[in-house]
Parts: C-alpha cells; structure tokens; sequence
C-alpha cells in the first residue's frame, strides 16, 4: 500500500516535470514573447491617450507599416550581400525605426493637430479614418497578398529535455523578442523619468496649458510622443517579421486591438501598466490555447479584460480619475 | 469598428467585372456602351435595339478569389478560363458567336460570392466558371441556379452536389474521396507514427479533415489529437505546443496554405518536427515563399498533374509560350470551359435545359482527360494522387 502510494507520486512527479512542466513553461515563454510584442505597440496608446487623452486608432496601422518596411528592409540588405545576421537586425532595426517615427510624426501633424482643441471625438474619427486609410494604401501599393521573408534567426536552445522526446524550446528569436523588449523599456524607463524631455511630457500630461504659459511648445512635445509611440511599434514591427516571417496589410488591425486592450488592462495613461497588460495578454492566450481551445482564445482574452474592469475600472496599475476642483 | 471584410474588397470593386474582350472592334463596344446610357437616358426604344445588338455576344463568366488571401488561386482560375475562351474564339466562336469572358471576384467571401452571383445573371451569362473556394460556390449555386444557369466548379466540399441542384458540375473529385486518400496515405506510409488532424473550421477545411479523420478510424490508425483554430492568425504557438506536448509526428490538416505556412515555420522554431499532409490547395506555389525551407515537410492530395496530359500539350505549350505555367487549376478551369463549349455545340443551343442533359448524359475529351459526370453532377471516375513538395516543384511521391 505505502509502495503502491510512492509509486502513484512518483508517476505523477513524472508526468508533472515531464510531460505538463514542459509544456507549461513553453507556454509560458511563447506568453512572453507574444506579451512583449503588445507591450510595445500598447505603449503607443497610452502615451498618446496620457497626454491628450485620445484613443489612436491608427497604432495598430502604425505597426503594419513598419512590419511592411521591415521586410523592404530586410529583403534589401540580404540583397545587397550582407551576410552578419546581427547586422541585418541592426540596420533594419534603425531604418524602420526612423521611417516609422517619420509616419507617426505625419499622421499626428496632419490628421490631429489641426483638431486640436476640437471636440474629443473629432480626432477620434479622424483616427479611424488614418487607419483604413494606410490599410488601404498598403493593399493597394503592395498588393493583398501575403508578403514573407526567409527565416534570418535559426535554432535554439532546448531547456528541459531530460525526459526524452520533448522539452520546452526556446528559439533564438524569442530570446531575441524579450532582451530587446527588456532593453528597450529599461532605456525608455529611464528617458522618461530622468531627461528633461521625459520631464516636459509628464508636465504636459498634468496640465497642458500651464506648459504653454511657461514657454514651452506643447505641439513640438505631442509631436514628439506620436514619434517614439511609433518608434517603438516599429520595433515590434520588426520582431513580429522576424517571429513569423509572414505580414500582409491587415495584421494591424488584430494586434491593435490587442495592444489596446492590453492599455486598459494594465491601465490607460501608465506605461508599466501597458507592458504588463501586453505580458498578461500574452500569456492567457499562450495558456488558453494550449490547456483549453485555441479556437476560443481571443474570447478568453476580453471577458478577462472585462472581469478586470469590473473590479478595476482604472486598469490594473492606473490611478482612478481624480475630479479637478 | 473596422471590418476587415469591406476593406479587402476595395480593390476587387475596381475590377470586377472588368470585361475581358479580346475584341477588335473594342471601341465600336465602348461605342455601344455609352450609347447605350445616353439613350437609356430618354429614347427606350432605342436603347433596346442597342441592348440586342451588344447581347450578340455569348456571355461566360469565371469567378474565384481574384485579390485577397487566395488570389493566387484565382488567377490560375482566371488564366485557364481566358486561354479557353482565346482558342474557342479562334476556331471560330461557339455556335457562331464570338464568347465574352466576364471575371467575377469573390475574395472567397460568401456575400461577396452572392453579389458576384446577382451580377453574373444580370449581365445574362450562359455559363459560369466557377467558384473556386466551396463557401463561395455553395451560396453562389442558389442564384445560378434560379437564374437556370449552368455551372461548373473545382470546389470539393461534398454538399455541393448533394444539395439536388440540376445544373452544377464538379470537375474535381470530393473532399471526401480526397480525404479517403490522404487517409489511407497515412494509414500506410505513417504506421507507428502519432498522428493529429487538425482544421481551420472553414467548409473547405473542415470537410477535408473530417474525412481524413474517418478515413482514418476506418484503417483502425489511432488519432492522438482532433483539434480546431481560427485561420487568419499569425499566431498558433499554443497549437504547436499542444502538438509537441502530445508528441506529434504527422500533422493532417484541412485548409488554405497560409495557416499551413505558419504552423510548420512556428513548429520549426519550436524544434518540433513534422510531416503535413494537406488537400488540393497546398499545390499554390506561394506556400513555398511562406514556408521557407519547411515547404520539403509538405505532401498533399490532388488531382493527377493535367499537364502531363498528351490532349493538354497543346494548351500548355501556348500558356508556357505566354511565360504562364499551367499549374494547379489552370487547366482544370481552361476544362471547364471546354465542357461548356462542347455541351453547347451537341445541343446546338446554349439554352439551360438543354445544355444541362448533354452535360449529365455525354462524355467529353479535355485537357484533364475524359470527363463524365454523374447524375449529382460528380466525376465518374475523379482520381486523387499524392503529391510531395520539393523546393520549388511538386512531385508525385510514388514515381
């Protein structure tokens, strides 16, 4: 009996390293690397809607073009005969980035600053009108079709692989997805709290007229926070060619909505909040569609949105609204 | 807030029936056409007797996903209805008349393929090609056929012809005669190996998978995993995963070439190693650009290779010498309309009834072989072949 008993544990010790350990802690970095790429395109949102309170559509849009200029980019420096992977990476890293802040820059110059003291919905339509309008763009100048490039990043490391045919795995893409996601929001951390810009932008989330009366330029500094919004969707834009190999005109449209809901999850105006409503996100799906149904994934992901804001109305990490007197 | 579906549709209003005449007299037509609305304008009668003489024409249509995720599907369709309608206007026409090809694009959208459908009769076609995808083909059959239109498709959801509709055709076989032999394939070739089918829940998909699956449990081959997801994602880690973790050697899957692409590129990187077996739309040579190197894991049931026809040498060296490569449905549509043609001339009428009882009742020699249909509208004799990809070719895997 006492034999049998340590037998049943041992066999259920087994099955639990062995079988459900792995699996679970695949899906826990396949959760991270799909939660890091949200977090940085959410990041986008709840800068935008922390200084002048509107919701961006055109994010998510944002983030198919830099994905699009990605595999231009990438497509190019293969061509040109650049063989170091690293500096492929590197080269399409910085071009996208700069082409897409360069878009983020216009599309808040032409499609919200001239409405700028409006109602507040008047840019939010105008938002939704950048969106199908760079959607529609992109279909029409790169075609409707699926656009791929060849996998760059191979391999990876096996972590737990002891018991015979399966382990968990983590591609070198995936390390790559994280550390960059970690660096960047270390340095963004970092630019937001101790620079004099990152001063001025909190300044201007506190109150924008006061801003203008001490002399600074509020549009310059809007402006400012619609480009590394999108500097940073480019990054994910980039990752997400690299993690998939596969983009085509309207993957913006899904990963927006994801990223969004990962900004009032962790709570819309605060940026540790958007990295973790992004991992968060991630991560239920990841374990949705292993342990549950993959088909019923993106439900999952709202109605936990949903509960959250039932108890939590300000997100996760936001602060509740406080009534200027 | 924003629909994916109206978007995807922009660029096929543009063209979609854009008419593909390969007229001479072109401008007399536009000439024609706007008299045509100048008159419409105020002098009916006139108007009319212009109709007539621009009906002179025999109208045919070929529909299929001409822009959207499976464009390269439709225009395989598309170029093998227009290289038919060419050789039939060159020898002459068909019944004295000159033919007109009209496309229709139903981005494999079923209300599209319903709106493509409504155009299709009011532009009084004789003959529709078509669809390609069996969610377009299935609504679009209800119009045609209450509109007394023949049809012919390469849909292969089964409830197409089950459905007692008189006047459509399968050039094709069946996903159930294709799931019967991708099944068996497994049965013999995977034996010992653990085995998943999975689907992406569209008619297509799902009917092929549940065949496989049948198949499979009828030649006693255990199934360690019978698994849904939702197509359009770039994501199916989690479905990748789950295959690792219930040790999967052999993936069956039912559905497009995109979410195939995907699953082998994400099993990849996740060092799990596959074999896929798929139907008759992973012979899109795009999968090959999307899958990468994965694309040598790929084998997949379809028709036998058309071209390797001594009646379509013909055909296919005019294609090759147009620098278009005659492969997947090409010549299965250019057959189609080959069918029509020669129905029409042995009833000497293109009118529905008849053209319906020569199609139901006659053989007829195409670039894909004999064709003979039964009285559903389903090949006698259809054969499925399995084929194995290899970079940038597929083959036949037992040579």
């Amino acid at each position: 009996m006492k034999y049998g008993g340590a037998c049943t544990l041992h066999r259920l010790r087994t099955s639990l390293t062995g079988v459900d350990m792995s699996q679970a802690l695949q899906q826990l970095i396949n959760g991270i690397t799909l939660g890091a790429i949200y977090g940085l395109i959410a990041i986008g949102y709840t800068m935008v809607y922390g200084i002048i309170g509107m919701i961006n559509f055109a994010h998510g849009d944002i983030y198919m073009v830099s994905a699009f200029i990605a595999v231009t980019c990438f497509t190019l420096v293969a061509s040109s005969g650049i063989s170091s992977v690293v500096a492929t990476i590197a080269i399409t890293l910085v071009v996208c980035i700069a082409l897409t802040s360069a878009f983020g820059w216009t599309v808040e110059r032409v499609g919200y600053r001239p409405l700028r003291g409006s109602s507040r919905l008047a840019p939010l339509i105008s938002s939704i009108g950048i969106s199908i309008f760079l959607q529609n763009a992109v279909q029409i100048t790169q075609g409707a079709r699926v656009k791929s490039i060849q996998p760059l990043v191979t391999g990876g490391v096996n972590l737990i692989a002891a018991e015979g045919h399966h382990g968990a795995y983590v591609s070198y893409t995936q390390i790559l997805i994280v550390a960059v996601t970690v660096l960047l929001m270390c340095g963004f951390t970092l630019f937001i709290n101790r620079t004099s810009f990152g001063r001025q932008q909190r300044a201007c989330e506190q109150d924008q007229r006061m801003m203008q009366f001490l002399g600074y330029n509020v549009d310059r500094i809007i402006a400012l926070t619609f480009m590394i919004g999108a500097g940073l969707a480019a990054v994910a834009g980039v990752m997400v060619t690299l993690y998939y190999g596969v983009v085509d005109f309207s993957i913006g449209f899904q990963a927006g909505i994801k990223a969004f809901t990962a900004a009032v999850l962790g709570g819309i105006g605060s940026l540790p909040g958007a990295m973790l409503g992004g991992v968060i996100i991630g991560l239920i799906e990841a374990f949705w569609a292993a342990y549950l149904s993959p088909e019923y994934k993106d439900v999952a992901t709202f109605v936990i949105l949903i509960v959250v804001l039932m108890f939590r109305p300000s997100g996760l990490l936001g602060r509740p609204e406080v009534e200027k007197v | 807030m924003i629909n994916e579906a109206p978007q995807e549709t922009i660029e096929a209003s543009t063209d979609r029936f854009r008419i593909e005449s390969e007229h001479l007299e072109m401008g007399m037509n536009g000439l024609k056409h706007s008299m045509n609305v100048v008159a419409g304008i105020g002098l009916g009668g006139l108007a009319l007797t212009w109709s007539v003489a621009a009906c002179a024409n025999l109208v045919v249509g070929v529909a299929g996903p001409m822009t959207g995720e499976y464009a390269s599907g439709g225009e395989q369709f598309r170029k093998g209805a227009e290289q038919a309608v060419k050789d039939i206007n060159a020898a002459g026409g068909l019944l004295g008349q000159k033919v007109d090809l009209v496309v229709g694009d139903d981005v494999c959208d079923p209300k599209q393929a319903v709106s493509v459908a409504n155009s299709f009769v009011n532009k009084k076609v004789a003959f529709v090609d078509g669809h390609w995808c069996s969610s377009s083909t299935l609504p679009a059959s209800d119009v045609y056929n209450d509109a007394q239109i023949p049809q012919v498709t390469v849909s292969t959801n089964p409830k197409i012809t089950e459905r007692g509709i008189q006047g459509i055709f399968r050039i094709t076989g069946r996903d159930d005669q294709q799931g019967q032999v991708a099944g068996d394939y497994i049965a013999e070739n995977f034996k010992g190996k653990k085995i998943a089918v999975v689907d992406e829940k569209t008619a297509y998909g799902g009917g092929l998978a549940d065949e496989i699956a049948k198949e499979l449990s009828a030649k006693q081959t255990p199934v360690v995993l019978r698994q849904s997801i939702t197509a359009g994602e770039k994501d199916y880690s989690g479905l990748v995963s789950k295959l690792k973790a219930n040790g999967v050697e052999v993936l069956a899957y039912g559905g497009y070439y995109q979410e195939v692409a995907l699953i082998l590129r994400q099993a990849a990187q996740a060092g799990l190693k596959l074999a896929l077996i798929g139907g008759d739309t992973l012979t899109n040579n795009e999968l090959v650009n999307a899958a990468g190197p994965e694309i040598n894991k790929v084998i997949f049931t379809f028709p036998p290779d058309p071209r390797k026809n001594a009646a379509a040498a013909k055909v296919v060296e005019a294609l090759r010498a147009q620098k278009i490569e005659p492969e997947g449905y090409m010549l299965y549509s250019y057959a189609a309309m080959q069918v029509f043609a020669d129905a029409a001339k042995r009833a000497n009428s293109t009118d529905y009834a008849a053209v319906v009882k020569q199609l139901h009742n006659a053989s007829f020699s195409t670039v894909v072989g004999p064709v003979d249909f039964d009285a559903k509208g389903d090949l006698k004799s259809p054969g499925y072949v399995v084929y194995r990809w290899k970079g940038n070719n597929y083959e036949y895997v037992n040579k």
